[in-house]
């Protein structure tokens, strides 16, 4: 429980995929126009998540790596596999949403197809073999790195709705600010590049 | 004479439309600046000019024969499964890159080889097919993704000669004509015979991360913006 509080708490405020690897770029600035839009997209990238890195690691653990079920090293199909699963559960979640919520499946347009080629889906499944993490550990990876995702994303969405209200030169306004104001987040976020978050639960 | 003329003329028959689907992407319809597409893969490039250039071509080749190949599919492909359907036509034509780069030039390729396989999960391609290719004639969904695959290369471009040169003091390094603009007080010795101005220059360390790439495409989109005012207001 302990490893799993901690691995959770790290991906999403020490190693946050957005803010301090800048993945999943493409749909974090052209969605955070609005909270709600936001809050929508957030929930699909924490579900997406969520069930990618376990399944991935179940097909990583059990198929293609030497010691699995096939017997055969079969490394070289990680990124055929992994974007497959990516892009199923992808295609299932805007089925869901078309269904249970039109008007946000309308807002969130090209966007959500594009969770597929979101490079923070890819990029956990992959930052989660590289790190060796167990199945436990692997979920609570995914859960966490979702919901960093879905708090950097909430948290530009709300800077940008004040934004409206504030005096930028009119060629910066929407798009050039958000670019400006996630650099600088960015650049908060590598402060907190060295905390270890074993420390809090071990009580040292 | 003016049969031959004429068929010259026939050769490349570029109507208003088709001009304007290969060269809006440059600057009017960016897919960069205006459609918020392929942002990632913008970051982690452009600290360097040679990989840019590299990542340029590759995207425009992806991008165009995807967009040819979902074109002519497009009637063929059950709703259902298009994701997947468009994911294998990129990743294939991503191998076709690789496997090229690889034979033809090996020191590049070793220098690319992740960039390479970011192509797959760059969302200019996929978003060209979502929104154009899979409603368009094969022709102009080829057309298409020229120039979206142009317009980012010059962005692309811009944002890595700036890094560069600020952040390293050189200009496309790694390759034969590697040149040593400005220089740097650490990286380098300094040698003025070369170039008598270089080494004056201390490197800007804040270059090289992937928020000043996000600070210059702010600019760019900021100077863009003022120059083009129809674009005001967009997102």
């Amino acid at each position: 429980m302990e490893d799993f509080l901690n691995v959770f708490i790290k991906s999403a405020f020490v190693e946050n995929l957005v803010l301090s690897y800048f993945l999943g770029m493409c749909s974090y600035l052209a969605v955070s126009k609005s909270v709600k839009t936001a809050m929508g997209l957030g929930l699909a990238v924490i579900f997406v998540l969520g069930i990618t890195v376990p399944i991935n690691w179940l097909i990583n653990h059990y198929l293609l790596s030497e010691g699995g079920l096939l017997g055969m090293d079969l490394t070289f199909l990680r990124f055929i596999l992994f974007i497959a699963v990516i892009a199923s559960m992808v295609q299932l979640v805007e089925m869901v949403i078309e269904k249970m919520s039109p008007a946000l499946y309308n807002s969130l347009g090209i966007f959500l197809p594009l969770i597929t080629v979101n490079c923070a889906i890819l990029g956990a499944s992959l930052f989660m073999i590289s790190r060796e993490y167990n199945f436990s550990e692997s979920v609570a990876f995914g859960l966490g790195g979702g919901f960093g995702w879905f708090l950097a994303i909430i948290a530009i969405a709300a800077i940008r709705e004040k934004l409206k209200y504030s005096n930028i030169p009119a060629p910066l306004r929407g798009l050039g600010i958000a670019f400006i104001i996630t650099g600088l987040m960015g650049m908060a976020f590598m402060g907190l590049m060295g905390i270890d978050p074993a420390i809090f639960f071990s009580g040292k | 004479m003016s049969e031959i003329k004429e068929s010259k003329k026939a050769l490349f028959p570029m109507t208003k439309k088709e001009r304007k689907l290969l060269f809006d992407p440059l600057n009017d319809n960016n897919p960069v600046t205006v459609q918020v597409l392929g942002i990632c893969s913008a970051l982690a490039v452009t600290s360097m000019l040679l990989p840019s250039i590299v990542m340029a071509i590759a995207v425009t080749f992806v991008v165009a024969f995807s967009n040819l190949a979902i074109s002519l599919l497009r009637n063929y492909i059950p709703k259902q499964v298009r994701m997947i359907v468009q994911l294998v036509v990129i990743a294939f034509l991503v191998t076709i890159v690789e496997l090229t780069l690889k034979a033809y030039s090996y020191p590049v390729y070793k220098q690319l080889s992740v960039f390479i396989g970011l192509i797959i999960t760059n969302c200019i391609v996929m978003g060209r097919l979502e929104a154009f290719a899979m409603a368009n004639k094969p022709w102009q969904s080829f057309l298409d993704g020229i120039g979206n695959g142009l317009g980012y290369g010059v962005i692309l471009i811009i944002i890595s000669f700036i890094r560069e040169l600020f952040g390293r003091g050189t200009l496309l390094s790694g390759t034969p004509i590697e040149m040593k603009i400005i220089g740097a007080s650490s990286d380098f010795w300094i040698d003025t015979t070369t170039n008598p101005y270089f080494g004056w220059y201390v490197n800007n360390n804040l270059m090289v991360l992937p928020a000043a790439a996000l600070f210059i495409m702010g600019l760019i989109i900021w100077y863009q913006r003022s120059k083009n005012e129809k674009l005001i207001g967009i997102s």
